[in-house]
């Protein structure tokens, strides 16, 4: 019995390899920077746990919401978009050319769920009452009960729609079965959580109009962070399939890069859609606001960087890379775009927060913030090398037929 | 020499430790040494929140409310003291307090707000119109229809009928939205509690005032700043303090409209935002701000969810006829198959 189990761990967990051989093809310059950054994260974690957030955090009475919000959360959350807008295409409008990149995104939407939802709870004071909020004490009036409880669905939804790999995987083919059926019909409630808690991140601003800048307030927030999510998403696709197509070629038989740069440029020409819509809708708001006249000042300068560098340019810049068939600019663009996004978050939620406030008053993260923050997202991206070395997501699995 | 080199040494290293483990709060603190940022294990709100569970059905429905008459007030900072002294928050000596509007360096140099440990500030401005101090009693104004109440996610605020916004500490998860929706900048955070920080705030003395007794720093007030009564009156009372003295005050009652009503209602001599309080929150309540919001993103879900379900099933009802049809046409260029084998 110890025997079958070990064999078991070895053939699943290491790989097919013994322990001595398995740490040692750990043992890579990558993997022990992530594990230092991963450490001083944790380092971080139990200091906030001991001591509690003012002495681990810059936050005040003044600034309650800082970079583990802005961060982990406005940012974390709108690049785990990718399972919203790919579910979307190949399931719900049927672009089945797409079906490659769905389960790499549905296992990035999960993962980024997860972690955001982990980071989430160091900033909680009362971390331990999360039952609280989805058992019996509903404030059904708050934006931010919407997003509790979208959160909490979504993650369920993603774990479905990525639990036929880990059955394949598992080689429990009756689960992989049943969860194959009921995932197309989880993907769908998928859209609509997803585009529902992604325009509440932004919704949770409209309570603060006299806080947040007039440039970033707006009663269109919610329809800009879902219109962002989903260029968002559909630029991550690109920055993910990119990374991953270089670190796991192994796994990709048959590969078609021809094929590929296709499917990039289709992406492409999605993005730069959406980020024209975008565009349009924020110079709509603008001047439906009237508020001009704040462009020539400070923040006017940092608004138009946003919109004008990250969001029309990669605009133009896509429409060009699709016109001439670049994919290496839309993969440039792709990154450009992502960067664009995580701008627009951190604006939101700290620049322009307190816009009024003398520099000295502003916040600013603290190391150990910042240091949580970057220590989640490697151990993310540890989790994801996991899963994509040991399940069928890249390729579909060889027992299997298509989930598609 | 040594003894100088010593100490120079001791406080150096101090002022260093202080501010390499500890963040802006205490980096803040250190320009500006406000103690109550540190206070924890405040006990005011939940003590409230009981009282307002047993007595929330008996309660007669006659809003209270204060009038605060800022041109009346000398600055002695009593009512800061009498606050700690009743809601058990750290406190020093009433001397000390009073002692403030005379010294040279003092609390009044900086315009201060709530904190975890005090429930009530008193900041002092420069009056525009003749250069005197104004000095401004800043406490929860307790909206009529509060911003905290609508953003709480687990529902641990009430408005009492008579008036007090009510906190429940026994839910609270400390996500501290509540701070970010409240236009007035009054919940304050219990940030040095690592495992069971609280939002605190005022209380406007529900414990005192259904019992019929007035609020705490009404009680101790000697200038006769603070008027307790019903909001009604109150109104009535201010509109005619501003009719005898049209020379003393600015025709406007802050709090009669700001954010649809608040039961704390000022009187000023020079325009309010020139004395710390916002005069561009609007008379919108803030609840109004994410109502239509929520209505929208409801019925998206629930009208628009079932066009998107039927569409998928016919999409994917479609796909599978078209699969038994024939996999050579679903297989497509790719050679790949989508839902039928290969």
């Amino acid at each position: 019995m110890a025997e079958n189990t070990n064999s078991w761990f070895r053939e699943k967990i290491l790989l097919g390899k013994s322990n001595r051989d398995y740490i040692a093809s750990i043992a890579t310059p990558g993997n022990f920077i992530a594990g230092l950054i991963i450490i001083f994260g944790v380092i971080v974690m139990i200091y906030r746990l001991f001591f509690g957030l003012g002495p681990a955090t810059n936050l005040t009475d003044n600034y309650p919401w800082g970079f583990w919000i802005g961060f982990d959360i406005l940012v974390g959350i709108a690049l785990a978009a990718p399972g919203l807008t790919l579910g979307t295409a190949v399931h719900l409008f049927g672009m089945k050319k797409y079906h490659h990149f769905v389960r790499p995104a549905i296992l990035s939407s999960l993962l980024g769920y997860i972690f955001a939802v982990f980071a989430l709870l160091f900033d909680l004071g009362r971390y331990y009452r999360i039952p609280y909020l989805i058992g019996w004490s509903w404030g059904l009036s708050s934006v931010l009960f919407l997003i509790g409880w979208h959160f909490t669905l979504y993650i369920i939804i993603c774990i479905i729609e990525w639990s036929p790999a880990l059955f394949e995987w598992l080689n429990l083919r009756k689960f992989r079965e049943f969860f194959n059926k009921i995932a197309i019909w989880a993907t769908i409630f998928g859209v609509i959580i997803a585009g529902g808690h992604q325009s509440a991140l932004g919704g949770l601003y409209l309570i603060a109009p006299a806080k947040l800048h007039p440039l970033w307030y707006s009663m269109f927030l919610p329809v800009f962070f879902l219109l962002s999510a989903i260029f968002a998403g559909i630029c991550m696709v690109i920055v993910e399939s990119t990374i991953t197509h270089g670190v796991f070629k192994g796994q990709l038989k048959n590969f078609n890069q021809a094929e590929f740069d296709r499917r990039t440029i289709g992406l492409g020409t999605a993005a730069a859609a959406s980020l024209f819509i975008y565009f349009i809708l924020k110079i709509f708001d603008l001047a439906h606001s009237d508020n001009w006249a704040y462009l020539n000042t400070f923040y006017g300068f940092w608004y138009l960087v946003e919109v004008i560098g990250f969001v029309l340019l990669p605009a133009m810049l896509f429409a060009s890379g699709v016109r001439n068939g670049n994919a290496k600019l839309i993969r440039l663009t792709g990154f450009l775009t992502v960067f664009g996004v995580i701008l627009n978050r951190l604006n939101v939620a700290i620049f322009a927060y307190n816009w009024q406030f003398p520099a000295s008053m502003k916040y600013y993260p603290k190391w150990m913030e910042i240091s949580l923050s970057i220590g989640v997202v490697a151990m993310l991206i540890v989790a994801y090398r996991f899963i994509v070395n040991r399940m069928a997501i890249m390729h579909d699995h060889p027992d299997y037929e298509s989930g598609h | 020499m040594s003894i100088n080199r010593r100490e120079f040494l001791k406080r150096s290293l101090t002022i260093a430790g202080t501010s390499l483990l500890s963040g802006g709060a205490i980096a803040h603190a250190a320009n500006n040494p406000d103690p109550s940022i540190f206070s924890t294990g405040n006990t005011a709100n939940e003590k409230n929140w009981k009282l307002w569970v047993e007595k929330s059905e008996a309660l007669a429905p006659v809003k209270y409310g204060v009038l605060v008459d800022t041109t009346l007030c000398i600055g002695c900072r009593r009512c800061e003291w009498a606050c700690n002294e009743w809601n058990n928050n750290p406190n020093r000596p009433v001397k000390e307090f009073e002692a403030s509007v005379s010294q040279q360096k003092s609390v009044f140099n900086a315009v201060r707000r709530m904190h975890a440990g005090n429930f009530t500030v008193v900041n002092r401005y420069i009056s525009s119109k003749d250069g005197k101090p104004i000095y401004v009693k800043r406490q929860c104004m307790h909206c009529d229809d509060p911003g905290c109440l609508s953003s709480c996610f687990v529902d641990a605020y009430r408005k009492a009928k008579n008036g007090p916004v009510v906190h429940n500490a026994s839910v609270c998860i400390g996500c501290r939205y509540c701070m970010v929706a409240c236009p007035f900048d009054v919940p304050a955070y219990e940030y040095y509690a690592p495992l069971n920080p609280q939002i605190t705030k005022c209380t406007f003395c529900f414990d005192r005032i259904s019992k019929g007794s007035v609020p705490a720093c009404v009680e101790i007030c000697p200038a006769g700043v603070m008027t307790f009564g019903k909001r009604d009156d109150l109104l009535k009372l201010a509109y005619e303090r501003i009719g005898m003295r049209p020379d003393r005050y600015i025709d406007h009652i802050y709090g009669e409209n700001e954010v649809g009503g608040t039961s704390w209602l000022y009187l000023s001599s020079v325009p309010f935002h020139e004395i710390g309080l916002r005069t561009d929150i609007g008379k919108t309540p803030i609840p109004e701000l994410t109502k239509g919001y929520l209505i929208g993103v409801k019925m998206f879900e629930i009208v628009g969810a079932w066009p998107l379900v039927f569409g998928a099933y016919y999409a994917i009802s479609k796909a599978r006829k078209k699969a038994n049809a024939g996999h050579e046409s679903s297989a497509e260029t790719e050679g790949e198959g989508h839902g039928g084998k290969h």
